[in-house]
């Protein structure tokens, strides 16, 4: 009975169920649903990082951290990778300015620091094989080669975007839909700078103490 | 390099014609039932000239509803065949006493528990549930699809890409012996020298994909595409369900997807993450796939809470009790089930302050399902309750749930679970929890929202056979294993010792046969339904004198869902239009902007399908070849920059005249 009442109370009020007029609005999902996707590969990387910890000091009689580690390679390799997050940050500012030419510059630059990286990393692992350090020798180093590989995997997917992109931009100009994916990639650049940090940090630094 | 591979191996790698299980008749036999069933289904397609349709309304199709109900169905077709294994089970357990060896050797009987654990998990529960949220989430919240249309169209694909897969594995090869979740060393290269762990981590994987992209999906959507109005605290109670479900699945496949891959480094490379030797650790991989585990089994239950939430409010005439606890509750089971983990290893050793610690987190679970259930009750009491069938298996699964739920907080206990880890009283608690709310909630959920999908009613008596041969049957099946748990008789036996036990065996064969029924009859009640759909017809879009925005459009909705995109006041959006006298706009019709189908997905997903064969079987051209295709489609798909359109103001102007016929009709 109360409920009757009530309903015809607020009846009178008016209230607006629908939007009559309806702009498109063109507010997009894909940062917060990159984001999403960036902290869910960070959970891959979560889990990668944790089977470093346990399995870090298993080195079944072979050689550890300290025995392989080039701390020298490594710092100008850590050094390709950081360069490669400025230029890119170079890039989008062009970006912001509108400037397509010095966008496409600073992108290509981009590409060539991360493909330093890669080959740095390459020559390492190669050099660790060509050691008998292989992934299968110990646990140790199953799980340095799949955190530091998986890494390495990432970097490799982010240069060929990287490529396509700037096809892209050449093909169409810094549209919106082109504003947008740069912006997806210079956060996925930028996340595996951080893991980086935390590989080079755990995995390298924190590996060659006794 | 030729010298020591012959060229067989080359272009076949270790698949050859012994793959093909033609010496067992059980396989034979099933193959040609299969084919046999599958080549009516595509001669049907065929001869209805229906391929052009198939691919361009549906295949294609970025439509959230169309793309839930792809979802739904294959969901109930991986359904039928886990069953199937259930039966299998069930009755080789009920002959296999002492000098009797029963039917199935025990490298067949290990294989078929593990694909029905497999399957009822990833292919029939975790579909079934995502298709829901699919097709139910944006109707909910005002939207007219999700955030990412393509994506979403996508994920489907791989979890169906995956579920052939495990197909596959029944007629090409074989499927792990190991159990559901594949612990190593069992599933290393030592032990499972076979197909059948690679058949099994690739599916997942693929599969894994899927789910992982749709659960980043339904976040992006619930979060950033609701109606106005519709604060955090208005959203109805299934989306704030889908909600935490997916934040789940965002937060644990990327666990169970890196652990896999370890395993498959294991596999293939010959690493030691989990070998015995070289500084391998086992128990890490127990660890890190209960990591993901655990909360899937919420990932699971979460959506039938909300399911049941929805039905008990309608279906009692009244705003669901205790709204805001029930949120608060949801949460807080989302957050504990990430402290649970170990009370699936309590046997592993870890001592006496880690198994407290991990018991009493559990025990702590307890609480905020508890609160749920009294809410329920809550909404019940003085309501005018309508028993329809979601209601009734609403009820079925609050009697049911219960039981479950104490028989898993018994299980909590660290000394309890030392005797019963392992045991059937296990398998029973696990199927209590999962039938009695999984699958109870998937079916009301199925009579509820079906005449939304279709714009008619599933045909009630049928439903209610379905519905008592089920809970009997359940009853029947599971009961027993409780008791012969008890008595300590483990789990993943093909034969029994000691006669005294088979009475129980037969028990739950029993219960088996009557839920057998009950399936034939769920089936009959979709085909009577389609049948008699005039007689059951929903002109009106609110069959049920429904609360929430989904009973606001027709039965099934247009395509843009809304004409106009709703304003929401109160969390029972529709109720709250309803009681203050909402009319319905039938001017002012504005074109509408939507998403185009995309061949993308499927053809994106069938190549991972085949990279996954030619990985499973060390063809390693294919897989090269495969994979150098689904990077190169992906890149061509990225040139596509024209991926929606408007449909035209007329178009709205004639769909939603003919809903004003309707309506008048009724």
């Amino acid at each position: 009975m109360s409920e009757h009442v009530k309903a015809a109370a607020t009846a009178a009020e008016p209230v607006d169920f629908y939007v009559r007029d309806e702009h498109e609005h063109q507010e997009s999902s894909t940062t917060l649903g990159f984001w999403i996707y960036l902290m869910s590969d960070c959970l891959i990387f979560a889990v990668l990082f944790a089977t470093y910890g346990v399995l870090g000091r298993s080195y079944a009689a072979g050689p550890s951290g300290a025995d392989l580690f080039d701390l020298t390679l490594v710092a100008v390799n850590t050094a390709m990778l950081l360069l490669s997050s400025i230029t890119f940050g170079f890039a989008m500012l062009a970006m912001d300015r509108n400037d397509t030419r010095t966008t496409q510059i600073w992108l290509a630059v981009t590409g060539l620091f991360g493909l330093a990286f890669l080959g740095i990393e390459l020559y390492e692992f190669s050099h660790l094989i060509h050691q008998g350090a292989t992934p299968q020798r110990s646990a140790f180093l199953s799980a340095f080669f799949a955190l530091v590989g998986t890494h390495g995997l990432h970097v490799a997917f982010g240069i060929l975007w990287l490529v396509t992109l700037m096809a892209q931009v050449h093909q169409r100009g810094l549209i919106a839909a082109n504003r947008r994916r740069l912006m997806c990639l210079s956060m996925f650049w930028h996340f595996l700078d951080v893991v980086w940090i935390g590989v080079f940090t755990f995995v390298y630094l924190m590996g060659v103490l006794p | 390099m030729f010298s020591g591979h012959s060229l067989q191996q080359i272009l076949f790698g270790r698949l050859t014609l012994e793959a093909i299980p033609y010496h067992d008749p059980i396989l034979v036999v099933t193959f040609i039932g299969v084919a046999i069933g599958g080549l009516v289904v595509l001669g049907a397609i065929t001869w209805l000239g229906a391929w052009g349709y198939l691919w361009r309304e549906w295949f294609t199709s970025i439509d959230h509803k169309k793309i839930g109900i792809m979802y739904m169905i294959l969901g109930i077709v991986m359904l039928l065949r886990g069953f199937a294994d259930a039966l299998l089970m069930r009755a080789q357990q009920s002959v296999a006493f002492g000098a009797n060896e029963g039917f199935l050797p025990p490298h067949h009987y290990d294989q078929i528990f593990t694909a029905h654990g497999v399957i009822m998990i990833f292919f029939v529960a975790m579909p079934l549930v995502t298709g829901f949220m699919n097709y139910v989430v944006p109707l909910q919240i005002g939207a007219r699809d999700v955030s990412f249309p393509f994506l979403n169209n996508f994920s489907f694909w791989m979890t169906a890409s995956g579920a052939i897969l495990v197909m596959m594995s029944l007629f090409v090869g074989e499927f792990a012996r190991t159990g559901w979740l594949a612990y190593p060393p069992l599933s290393g290269p030592a032990y499972s020298p076979g197909v059948g762990v690679d058949y099994y981590l690739w599916a997942l994987q693929i599969a894994g994909v899927g789910t992982t992209l749709s659960g980043i999906n339904l976040v992006a959507t619930i979060v950033k595409m609701r109606a106005p109005g519709m604060t955090m605290m208005k959203i109805p109670v299934f989306t704030w369900t889908a909600l935490c479900t997916n934040v789940l699945i965002v937060a644990t496949f990327p666990v169970l997807a890196a652990t896999l891959a370890l395993l498959t480094l294991d596999r293939y490379v010959g690493t030691n993450f989990f070998s015995n030797d070289l500084g391998g650790n086992a128990m890490m991989y127990v660890n890190l796939i209960w990591i993901w585990g655990h909360p899937e089994v919420y990932i699971l239950i979460l959506p039938a809470f909300g399911i049941f939430s929805e039905v008990v409010s309608t279906f009692s005439g009244k705003r669901l009790f205790g709204y805001t606890s029930m949120v608060y509750a949801t949460v807080c089971i989302t957050i504990l089930s990430y402290l649970v983990w170990l009370h699936h290893f309590f046997t592993m050793g870890s001592g006496a302050s880690v198994n407290s610690f991990f018991g009493i987190t559990t025990m702590i679970i307890s609480i905020p399902t508890g609160a749920k259930i009294f809410n329920w009750l809550f909404t019940m009491y003085r309501g005018r309750i309508r028993f329809e069938l979601p209601m009734m298996w609403t009820i079925a699964f609050m009697l049911t749930f219960v039981i479950g739920g104490m028989t898993g907080v018994l299980l909590a206990v660290p000394p309890a679970d030392f005797i019963l880890h392992n045991s059937l009283f296990l398998v029973a608690h696990f199927h209590n929890v999962i039938i009695g709310g999984v699958v109870f909630g998937m079916f009301a959920g199925i009579a509820y929202w079906f005449p939304k999908a279709f714009g008619f009613k599933l045909d009630p008596f049928w439903g209610k056979c379905s519905f008592w041969f089920w809970v009997i049957g359940f009853y029947f099946a599971f009961m027993p294993l409780y008791v012969l748990g008890l008595m300590g008789v483990t789990r993943r036996l093909n034969r029994f010792e000691d006669p005294s036990l088979q009475i129980w065996f037969l028990l739950a064969a029993f219960g088996a046969i009557l839920i057998a029924l009950g399936i034939a009859c769920f089936l009959i009640q979709i085909v009577v339904s389609i049948r008699d759909r005039e007689r059951l017809r929903d002109t009106t879009g609110d069959p049920w004198g429904g609360r929430t925005l989904e009973w606001s459009t027709s039965s099934p909705p247009p395509n843009y869902n809304f004409a106009f995109t709703p304003v929401i006041h109160d969390h029972d959006a529709w109720y709250d239009m309803k009681r203050r006298g909402y009319e319905r706009p039938l001017t002012g019709f504005r074109p509408i902007h939507m998403p185009h189908n995309t061949w993308a997905g499927i053809v994106l997903a069938g190549l991972a399908m085949v990279c996954g064969f030619a990985l499973i079987w060390y063809i390693w051209w294919l897989a090269a070849l495969s994979f150098a295709a689904i990077i190169a489609t992906t890149i061509a798909h990225t040139f596509n920059y024209d991926r929606d359109y408007h449909i035209p103001a007329e178009e709205v102007v004639r769909a939603e005249e003919e809903r004003t016929r309707l309506l008048g009709r009724a």
